[in-house]
């Protein structure tokens, strides 16, 4: 199923322990994540798919620390997730998380090439001109060398979330998480985004993790998991 | 550029309407904090100035009694024509200086001290052929009051030239030359004590000061003597210094040498002093408003601005940038309107005290103009900008520690539900 590296043995990227989740307060609490653990491999694309509401995108929002668990632990590129550190979660998902929302989200008042900068520039490892390079790069790979300098609003919807997956590799992160980054693009689009997501992930190394409602998308993935009620079946 | 400044003024371009609203207001706050301040401390200037050149800086008047030799002096023959007076501290004052000499020789040893004219002062009635009127005759040596005072200036008719040349010259204030239907030339009947004199107006003055332009009269101080009939001695002594600040300090010094009580302009005037600085702070509370307005128009805006820009904020702090990164982002929106805010209205402030300068707006009674006074200072610029700051910070503050506390995962799921 997932591929074997040389040294025989595959390196985990992400990890996470028997995480439990509630959301919404008294009346309307509910338990939606329900001690969910899965580990992410280096090079490995993974597929979460189960029907709406079962808890996947709370999950993705643990995984990339952009919401805190009732229970359970992450550790990510080996490194322990601190529960409720909000600086390092920062630093973590600064330098090794990168996420592909189902909306494009990117910032409307700057240019594709801008936003794929916009994590370079916080992490401050490269300098201008190399950040210039690389987002140029990045862009070509995902097919949009030529619209660099175009604004979110002269983009289409699947180049908008062309230029989110080229944003989400800027700092080269050891983990993609993605939310239905096809949810809302037709099938030719979703087929270019979900391959340059998978290709890049491939050559670079990257554990990428994808929810999808997209069976083709799904089975060209090296694994599957499927959710239900907040657990894995 | 730090990344954060560069998001600032990204997402301050795209709320440029409402934000060009609040840099108005700072922009006309500021101006017009500078340039009320300018006007009442041009008014304020020009007070001072008319006291400096009437009354002088210091005056020097009654000698304070030694309490040791309390007895002995007050059983002295010569000064039976002094009585006491007793002041609020209980000290007692026998009137008038007894050896102007050696008051003056004593106190120009002060670095701060420029010269001093001794004056004899006295009430009068004068007589004019259709007229009568009461003042105050004042007694000078001519050179060692303009030296004190800038009565060389004040003169509107005749000279002082005259002046100096005629024994029995006088200069007197326009209102009371118009009162008594009299000008240079004519001469006049002035009475004192028992006696009376005829003297002539060798010229007229006008200091914008009612009070003195209505009732007081020079001539020379041998004159006076003869008149008011005080062989020795005079009433007062008017002292110019070099730096009108230090008066306070330089008083307290001449009365503790010369044992003689004496006001600095700060004290005699302080009413007027008061009244200024009211006048300034009021001023500058009543511009304030403008600045606090624009900084509620600038609280809303930027908490618009977080409201709108929750996804953005999510996205960004997906990517690694932090709760402050977050928060400077919505401080800068604010120090860069601060920053042009400020600029432009010191610009402003400077055009306004300058175009204020030039419109009419006679006056007299406390002092005389014919324009609209203004005197801007660095420190007034200093203060509206430091209001602006206090102001602008304060509204920038709640919008963005609410932008820094957004959780991304809660500005997600309720957009994404
Ligand atoms: N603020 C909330 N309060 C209560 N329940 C919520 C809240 N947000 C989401 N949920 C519930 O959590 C569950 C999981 O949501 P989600 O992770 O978005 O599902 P999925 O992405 O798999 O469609 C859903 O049943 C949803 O109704
Ligand atoms: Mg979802």
């Amino acid at each position: 199923m997932s591929e074997i590296k040389a040294g025989g043995q595959k390196e985990v990227a992400l990890e996470c322990r028997e995480l439990h989740k509630h959301l919404g307060e008294g009346e309307t609490r509910v338990h939606v994540l329900r001690g969910v653990s899965l580990k992410l491999y280096r090079g490995e694309v993974s597929a979460i798919v189960g029907p709406s509401g079962c808890g996947k995108s709370t999950l993705l929002y643990l995984l990339g620390l952009l919401d805190l668990q009732d229970s359970g632990s992450i550790s990510i590129q080996g490194e322990e997730v601190p529960p409720k550190n909000d600086g390092e979660h920062t630093r973590i998902r600064g330098e090794n998380v990168g996420f592909v929302f189902q909306f494009h989200f990117l910032l409307p008042e700057f240019s594709a090439m801008e936003n794929v900068i916009l994590p370079m520039r916080k992490l401050g490892r490269l300098n201008p001109k190399e950040m210039k390079s690389r987002a140029h790069a990045l862009l070509n790979e995902v097919g949009l060398g030529d619209k660099t300098h175009r604004l979110p609003s002269q983009l289409s919807g699947g180049e908008q979330q062309r230029v989110a997956i080229a944003r989400s590799l800027a700092n080269t992160p050891g983990v993609l998480l993605a939310d239905e980054p096809t949810g809302n693009l037709d099938v030719k689009n979703s087929l270019m985004v979900f391959e340059s997501l998978t290709r890049l992930a491939k050559e670079k190394g990257q554990a990428v993790l994808i929810v999808t409602h997209n069976p083709d998308l799904a089975k060209k993935c090296d694994r599957i998991l499927r959710m239900q009620d907040g657990q894995f079946t | 550029m730090s990344p954060t400044i560069r998001i600032a003024i990204r997402f301050l371009l795209a709320k440029k309407r409402s934000m060009l609203m609040s840099l108005t207001g700072i922009v006309f706050g500021v101006g017009f904090f500078i340039s009320t301040q300018a006007q009442l401390s041009g008014y304020q200037e020009l007070f001072i100035e008319t006291i400096l050149g009437t009354d002088g800086a210091i005056r020097i008047e009654d000698r304070i009694q030694d309490p040791n030799v309390f007895v002995a002096a007050s059983t002295k023959k010569n000064t039976s024509t002094n009585f006491f007076i007793t002041d609020k501290n209980n000290r007692r004052f026998v009137e008038g200086i007894e050896h102007p000499d050696s008051v003056i020789e004593a106190i120009s040893e002060l670095e701060n001290f420029e010269a001093a004219s001794p004056v004899i002062k006295g009430s009068i009635q004068l007589q004019s052929p259709l007229r009568k009127d009461n003042g105050q005759i004042y007694g000078i040596m001519v050179d060692e009051h303009i030296a004190v005072s800038a009565l060389e200036d004040q003169i509107q008719l005749g000279s002082i030239e005259d002046f100096r040349g005629s024994p029995m010259g006088i200069i007197m204030g326009h209102k009371m030359a118009a009162r008594l239907d009299v000008t240079v030339g004519d001469s006049i009947i002035i009475r004192a004590v028992d006696q009376q004199q005829r003297y002539r107006i060798a010229a007229i003055f006008e200091t914008g000061v009612s009070d003195i332009d209505k009732t007081r009269v020079f001539m020379h101080l041998s004159a006076a003597r003869s008149l008011l009939k005080k062989p020795n001695g005079v009433s007062f002594i008017q002292v110019s210094i070099y730096d009108r600040d230090r008066a306070i300090v330089d008083a307290e010094v001449i009365e503790r040498v010369t044992k003689h009580f004496s006001a600095p302009w700060q004290e005699r005037e302080k009413s007027w002093m008061q009244l200024f600085k009211t006048l300034q702070v009021s001023a500058a509370i009543t511009v304030s408003t403008i600045i606090i307005i624009s900084g509620l128009g600038m609280f809303s805006t930027l908490f618009m601005i977080v409201m709108d820009k929750t996804r953005e904020i999510a996205i960004l702090r997906s990517m690694g940038y932090t709760r402050n990164d977050i928060s400077n982002i919505f401080l800068w929106q604010g120090v860069i309107v601060l920053i042009c805010g400020t600029i432009l209205g010191c610009g402003i402030g400077y055009l306004i005290t300058f175009a204020i300068s030039y419109l009419p707006m006679p006056l007299s009674g406390i002092f005389a103009t014919e324009y609209f006074v203004v005197n801007s200072t660095a420190w007034h610029y200093v203060q509206a900008v430091i209001a602006a700051i206090i102001i602008v910070m304060i509204a920038c503050f709640a919008p963005s520690r609410k932008a820094g506390k957004l959780v991304p995962g809660d500005v997600i799921r309720g957009t994404a539900a």
